[in-house]
Order: C-alpha cells, then structure tokens, then sequence
C-alpha cells in the first residue's frame, strides 16, 4: 500500500458535500453586513469532495487504526484492557450528556451523585479517606498530588523540603511532575531485585525530602515486599509517601495503598477502570488523600449534606483548581458503571487474573527471550531483547516484527534500568488462546532474527505503512499539514 | 590524559581543561541522539553532579561531571548535529571543556583498559 493521500489532496474543484437551499431572503453582500478589516482576503483553502468520498475516506483511515477492539495489545505499564461497551452505552444516556455546568445544582443532582458515588468507592479501593476527580488524566494527577504535598509542608512552615526521592525504575511522568511542582528530583538506585533498597533509601532521606514516589506493584512488575518498612522510614523522616496507581491493576479488591502507608494516591481512570485510552482518551487521574491533606484538595470537591448533593468550595487551604468545570465527566460514568458491574468480588478477580496471565506469559517467554528480573511477578514483566544483539536485532526490530504478526507491539526501552527492554503487561481480559498465540508469535521472531535477521530488521511489511523514521520525525518535526507539501 | 566514569562519561585532560563527553559504549546503548541540551558556560559543577541532558529516540539522559569545575566552553555543533555524537563520541562529539578545580579526582575515574573490561561485565 502507497502513502494514503490526504482529503486536501482528493479535492476537485467544483465538487460539494451538500447544496444548500435559498433561504428566501434577499441577498446582501457581506462587506455590508461585516467591517471590511474582518473579511478573509484569501479564499479558506477546504478540501472539495462529494459526500461519499468523504465518509469513505475517514472509514478507511479508521479501518488502518489498531485498537484493542482489533487486537491483542500489551503494552506494559498501560493496562490496555478491554473496555465493556455497557459502558460506553450507560455513558451516553442523555440525562448525561445533555447537561452543563453551569446548571443550577438541583437540576444535575443524579450527575453530583454518580461523582459522589465514584468518590466513595474510589475511597474504599484505595483506603484513603478523600478524593478529587478533577485530574484529567495520570500525569495530571501526579502534579496535582505533588502540589498538595508542596502546601502541606508550607503550611506547616517547613520549606526546607525541595527534594523528591524517586526510583530509577520510575514512570517518567514522576520526576517530570515533581520538577513541574519545583522540587529537585533525586535518584534512587534499585537494588539487585529490581526493588526499593532501604540503605540507599536510608541515605538519601533528610529533612529536606518532601516525599517518595513510588509504584507498587512497581515498573518491572515486582511488589515492594518491604512496603510498611519504607512507608516508616519515610514518615519517620518528615516526608509523604505517594503512590503512582499506574500499576493498580494488580492490587485491585487485594491490598490498598493507604494501609500500605501511602498518603496521596493517583489512579488512572483510563487503565484500571476500564475507560478507553490509547488515542481514544479522555483519560482521567483522581487524586485520593488522607484526612490531614484533606484542607489542599483542590475545589470544589462533591460533598453530600442534609439529603442532597453539592459542589464544596469550602477550602480555604486549598491549592485551588487545577481544571476547568469538573473534570472529563463522562468518563467518571464509564468508571462508575465499571465498578458497579464488577463489584467487590470482581475486581478481585481482575487482580488474579491479571497476575495469572502475566506469570504465565513470563514463565513460558522465559523459554526463549531473557528476562533480567525473572522473580514471581505481578500483573506485568519485562524481557530483555540484550541475547539478540549478537544477530545485530534490536528489540525495536522484534517490536515491529511483532506487528507483522498483527499484534500490537508491547511497551520497549522501559523502563530504563533494563537494557532492550520489552514489557508486557496482557491483563486480565484475555483468554489463554490469545496468550499462547502471541507467546508463539514471539517465539517464531526470536527463531527469525537467528535465521534470517532483516525479517524483523525490514518489519513491519504487512502494515499501511512500512518502517518509520524516528530520528527524522524527532529531528525535524512536521506537526502540521500546510498545503504545501505533496 | 583519557579516564572513564562508570556513568559512561569521558574525560580528555590537557593541561588544567578538559574536554568531556559521553563514550562510545553509552552513545551505542541510547541509540540516534535526537537533541542535546549544552551545558551553560560559566556554570560551577562537583563531580558526579548533572553537567546536561542528552535525549536520543528512547529516553532523556542526564550526563554527569567527571570532574568538579567549571564550563568553559560547549561544543554549539552539536545544537544543529546531534548525530555528531552518534558518529564520534569520543572525538567530534565532545560536549563541553571544563576547567578542573581538583585534578586529583582524575586518579578515582578509570583508564580505556578498566573502562572496556567495565562494560564487558555488562555494566
């Protein structure tokens, strides 16, 4: 398949979408009507096209894409899970999207109700004791948690603290939100487990640490068996402990962060809650807090007093709002419908199986590709592509070739303690068919780069398009398309 | 005189300066550099603290001071041609000349010899 062109160039001049009908009132000339400085000089360069031709070229646009209503799609630390379409249809009810907020707040009680019900059960999964579900999504949220840390020590007249310890492990977001909230990130390295190693952590606390961000079950999958000891070491030291709920999945309805110690908690709507993401977003990242950091949650947050339900503005210690309106409200409907489906005894079964598939995944992938950190793992793990260097393969070209095989390739390069790392996370919404076939698929590519290298090297081949080049796109971005390039 | 840290930096000293730079191994291990953000001149550094960051197509890499000193001068190619990196670290893709302030911390890093048999041992 050649390079697909875009609508601009499958204009024809002359062609139209619509005819619209005289409206029957006499025609006025628009410099009469508007003050000639406002009026375009140049015609709008829009695309031409009937009707059919437009509607064709979207479809087949959407009939390239790969989603996970497609096909398999492990991309470590994303949680690509299948997302029910009850609800997508609950969401779309019109009791939700036909309302603003700016309604009075009698007229939207059901809608303040779902957020208040989201809030409580999000408290009861997490053990912490107030949410906002303003965040729009994991990073945001992160930022947000990190500027109620920041006004909890200052309001306590403590602005020794600018150091925010985090693994280097980590999700990147985490040392990019601190730097954003103005503290100075500090490195934590990991031990020969691939966990928290409490003497480098010992080292690095002092008064002048705010707080330690931590994964848990963490980036290579592995569980900080020595959450409580870290959690006191931290506290003991002045400092807060937040919890990056990226990796939540495989906790879920099993342990809560807050009795493992956390004091701030961000999740991620979009992952964990099945809400769609991967392009098809919005996502959403609410901030869970214990009562002492309740004061800085940012407002209004959705309180429930004397049989009714209503937005509170009422903290004066707030670090104020961090979005407009009330967050991507309809995707804390999809969450809710989620979590209502399930219920308790569900989500605990999306814990097990998504520890299930991952081990069983790990253990057979074991057979043929190393797996540095190879320990008993949680809902995810990672592989490294390091054996295959000597056939000159990268694990970038075992990632493409893997799209030849129509599966979306899995999370590579991270995270950055693994050398060619591949992480694959397959959730708990796939069945053991889905699994061997990937695992076979993978199997068969390792064969390939022994036998015949430039199979993965030249992959993909079977996709729209063909290999392409990172370096350029980075180097010298094209974000946009300007007309003048064919 | 040439020293390797086991962060993967270089260090080529004549007299009181030294030119720096990433090795050979770390540039092969990033992959293309896509963009390096130079050191300012004038800025006072200790040893082992972030002297810049290189990013390359897979991740955001801090590169450390081998040596406590001050920035001297930067090596502006790179602004317009990463890749010089990728094609001669240890040479044209020199990052930045540091006046050392302690040159006995030179005897601590380690020699072309200790350095390769360091990333035979994998890391």
């Amino acid at each position: 398949m050649g390079r697909v062109r875009t609508v601009f160039e499958k204009s024809v001049d002359g062609r139209r979408g619509s005819s619209v009908p005289s409206s029957g009132f006499p025609k006025r000339d628009l410099d009469e009507m508007i003050p000639k400085k406002f009026i375009r000089s140049t015609p709008l360069n829009l695309p031409k096209l009937s009707e059919p031709e437009v509607v064709r070229h979207y479809t087949n646009l959407s009939r390239m894409n790969y989603s996970i209503d497609v096909g398999f799609y492990p991309l470590g630390s994303c949680t690509m899970k299948y997302n029910p379409k009850m609800n997508e249809i609950i969401s779309r009810f019109e009791g939700f999207t036909f309302i603003h907020p700016y309604q009075p707040e009698e007229s939207v009680q059901g809608a303040l109700r779902i957020m208040y019900e989201l809030q409580e059960k999000l408290k009861k999964i997490t053990g912490m004791d107030h949410f906002t579900l303003q965040p729009s999504a994991g990073a945001h949220g992160e930022f947000t948690g990190m500027l109620i840390i920041k006004k909890y020590h200052e309001d306590r007249g403590d602005f020794k603290r600018k150091k925010v310890l985090i693994p280097d492990s980590a999700h990147g977001t985490n040392p990019a939100s601190s730097a954003m909230c103005g503290f100075e990130v500090v490195e934590l390295k990991s031990g020969k487990d691939g966990r928290v190693d409490l003497a480098e952590l010992k080292s690095k606390l002092n008064d002048e640490v705010a707080a330690l961000m931590l994964t848990n079950p963490n980036t290579l999958g592995l569980y900080e068996k020595e959450i409580e000891k870290i959690a006191d070491l931290v506290h003991d030291a002045g400092a807060l402990l937040y919890y990056d709920g990226a990796n939540l999945n495989a906790i879920l309805g099993r342990i809560k962060p807050g009795d493992m110690g956390f004091d701030v908690v961000h999740l991620n709507l979009h992952k964990t809650f099945s809400t769609p993401h991967g392009m098809g977003g919005p996502g959403a990242g609410p901030v869970g807090v214990k009562e002492k950091l309740r004061d800085f949650l940012p407002v209004p947050i959705v309180d429930f007093k004397n049989g009714r339900f209503y937005l509170n503005y009422d903290l004066p210690k707030s670090i104020g709002r961090v979005r407009s309106f009330h967050g991507n409200f309809i995707v804390m409907v999809k969450a809710l419908a989620y979590v209502d489906f399930m219920g308790e005894e569900g989500l605990k079964k999306v814990a097990e199986l998504s520890v299930l598939n991952a081990n069983y995944m790990r253990k057979k992938i074991s057979e043929f590709l190393k797996i540095p950190y190879n320990d008993f793992c949680m809902h995810e793990f990672v592989a490294s592509g390091e054996e295959l260097k000597k056939y000159g393969v990268k694990t970038i070209d075992l990632a493409k070739r893997l799209m030849d095989y129509g599966f979306h390739p899995p999370t590579i390069y991270f995270p950055l303690i693994v050398h060619e790392a591949i992480m694959i996370e397959p959730t708990e919404t796939e069945t053991k068919e889905t699994l061997d076939n990937f695992i076979e698929a993978l199997k068969k590519i390792v064969e390939e780069a022994k036998s015949d290298p430039n199979l993965l090297k030249n992959a993909p081949t079977k996709t729209p398009v063909g290999r392409l080049d990172e370096v350029r796109a980075v180097r010298k971005p094209k974000l946009r398309w300007r007309g003048d390039d064919k | 005189m040439k020293r390797y840290t086991r962060t993967h930096e270089w260090i080529e000293v004549d007299g009181k300066v030294g030119r720096v730079g990433i090795t050979n191994y770390a540039q092969d291990q990033l992959g293309d550099i896509v963009f390096v953000e130079l050191p300012e001149i004038g800025k006072e550094l200790r040893k082992g603290e972030v002297l810049c960051t290189v990013e390359s197509v897979k991740s955001a890499s801090d590169v450390y001071a081998p040596v406590s000193g001050k920035v001297v001068e930067v090596n502006v190619d790179l602004d317009s041609q990463p890749e010089k990196i990728n094609k001669d670290a240890e040479g044209e893709g020199w990052i930045a000349k540091m006046e050392l302030s302690n040159p006995s911390e030179l005897d601590e890093l380690m020699t072309e010899e200790e350095y390769e048999k360091f990333c035979s041992q994998g890391e």
